[in-house]
């Protein structure tokens, strides 16, 4: 199958302000991959992100998801293809329900009803907020709101999820609820975030970008084992692979 | 700050109100948008001595009020809350129409008073039937309602997301003028020109969440309508209530009730 593949090549970006966000970035996600973009703050990774799903254009460089080249004229079948979670779930729950949030894609794909019907069913049943059907979106706690912004993009069945940060706000019980949610997931799952213990559970393989360019693209535990790497680009160990700070100062 | 949370508190108590089950809640949206509008058109088409012609409207709202268990505490507040922006209207009446109407015993009275609390009165009455209308239906149920009803899609979209991010904007203001509270010692740093930086801090805020709003929307194959699926039944009950409240509020236009009423009881006496 083909056609989950994310392939970017050479991508630049600068915004009218001048800022350089990405400046040639190359690399190929194969079906079912689960990657982590991690980098500092303001290293490009939303933008990149932004790329993925056409929201940007290439300035120079390509975009390929699955068998289409991203253009502005495969730009509607491309977003059906790559479901795209925010950071914010406020900015992606806009209905006033859950319920109608959800069936907000399906109902533009010019589904049937019993088929919007049965894939808001499904989504929700999945993410496991059925309860929380005809609630409005202003009500509900920040592990509920991911949840549904997860559920709204799953209604659409794309083959991609693209994710930015979505662990960041969550209690830690919530998060580990969320992150065992993507995990039962088998789609192509690309996933930009700083909490890099999630990054451990779910991606096998991780990209460093570091201003707006690749540092580093490969195994999660190679990267995640070269402090140098990590110290250039911002980042540290994950907490998980640090000497337990108790044991070790005996 | 206490005021910014209590208008927070107010929206949710709103709808919570919106939920209940009363007959009146159980209307068709559709028909109590209707009859809200003949009720506003009907009030706001009386000439502008009138005041006496207006009370039967009033009685007709309370009963509304009393049916659909809305505490009349709520309302009364909400109308003094507004209540400034009738008496700029009105306030310039009393001097530019001195003309005197009425003779109450000595008391001469003027035009310029008589339309002043004619204004008032529709203010009042207007006011509240909105409320009431929101209250008992639940203002997303009223934007479909609209929308149903025909009015462009992009209004009735206007409206619901208006009310879906009123809560984030609250909340964002609350949060900023919080921040600025904590920081500002001594009244200093509380003045105009620090509100005009919030304003405009809280506005690019705004654009900006608008833009990733849209991008969510295209994200999820918005193409400029907005779907809703959720469908409104007619019933024979809402028609009658329809024709039959429609029925009382012209007629209440038509005629002076309340004279009819006052002329009846005066012949009674006598």
């Amino acid at each position: 199958m083909s056609h989950h593949i994310v392939e970017v090549q050479d991508l630049t970006h600068t915004y009218p302000d001048g800022t350089a966000a990405v400046r040639g970035i190359s690399f190929r996600i194969h079906h079912g991959e689960a990657v982590a973009v991690v980098g500092a703050n303001g290293a490009g990774k939303s933008t990149l992100l932004l790329h993925l799903n056409g929201y940007l254009t290439p300035q120079s460089g390509t975009v390929r998801i699955g068998d289409f080249p991203l253009t502005k004229e495969t730009v509607k079948d491309i977003r059906k293809t790559v479901g795209m979670i925010f950071q914010d779930p406020d900015d992606q729950l806009f209905m006033p329900t859950v319920y109608e949030d959800v069936a907000f894609g399906p109902l533009n794909l010019g589904l049937p009803p019993e088929e919007v019907e049965h894939r808001v069913q499904q989504a929700l049943q999945r993410t496991g907020v059925e309860h929380l059907r005809d609630r409005p979106p202003y009500k509900l706690s920040g592990g509920e709101k991911r949840a549904v912004a997860i559920a709204t993009v799953l209604a659409m069945s794309p083959d991609i999820l693209v994710m930015d940060e979505p662990t960041s706000n969550l209690d830690p019980l919530s998060r580990r609820t969320l992150i065992e949610l993507l995990a039962g997931f088998h789609h192509t799952k690309i996933i930009a975030t700083h909490d890099l213990d999630m990054v451990i559970d779910l991606c096998e393989r991780t990209i460093v970008i570091h201003e707006g360019t690749i540092m580093a693209d490969g195994l999660t535990a190679d990267i995640f084992n070269d402090d140098l790497l990590l110290r250039k680009s911002h980042l540290e160990r994950p907490l998980r692979m640090q000497a337990c700070p108790i044991c070790s100062q005996r | 700050m206490a005021k910014i949370e209590s208008a927070f508190l107010d929206l949710t108590y709103l709808d919570r109100l919106a939920t209940g089950t009363t007959v009146v809640h159980r209307l068709d949206p559709r028909v109590k948008v209707l009859t809200a509008a003949l009720f506003v058109v009907c009030v706001v088409s009386f000439d502008k001595y009138v005041v006496a012609a207006m009370l039967p409207f009033a009685v007709y709202l309370m009963i509304i009020m009393r049916l659909g268990e809305i505490p009349a505490g709520y309302v009364i507040n909400k109308l003094i809350v507004a209540s400034p922006f009738a008496l700029m209207v009105g306030m310039f009446n009393p001097f530019l129409d001195q003309q005197t109407v009425l003779l109450l015993g000595s008391w001469a009275i003027s035009g310029g008073w008589v339309s002043f609390l004619s204004i008032l009165l529709r203010f009042c009455l207007t006011v509240t039937a909105m409320l009431v209308l929101i209250a008992t239906t639940g203002f997303n149920q009223v934007c479909l309602a609209l929308e149903r009803l025909g009015i462009p899609n992009i209004f009735a979209a206007q409206l619901l997301m208006l009310y879906r991010y009123i809560f984030v904007l609250l909340e964002e203001g609350q949060r900023m003028h919080r921040a600025r509270t904590l920081r500002s010692f001594q009244q200093r740093g509380m003045g105009m020109k620090q509100y005009a930086y919030l304003l405009g801090q809280l506005l690019l805020r705004t654009i900006d969440r608008g833009q990733r709003i849209h991008l969510a929307m295209l994200c999820r194959g918005f193409d400029g309508t907005i779907r809703i699926r959720q469908t409104l039944r007619i019933t024979t009950r809402d028609i009658v209530v329809f024709l039959a409240g429609g029925m009382v509020l012209v007629a209440m236009r038509r005629f002076n009730i309340a004279l009819l009423l006052g002329n009846f009881i005066t012949e009674l006496l006598q």
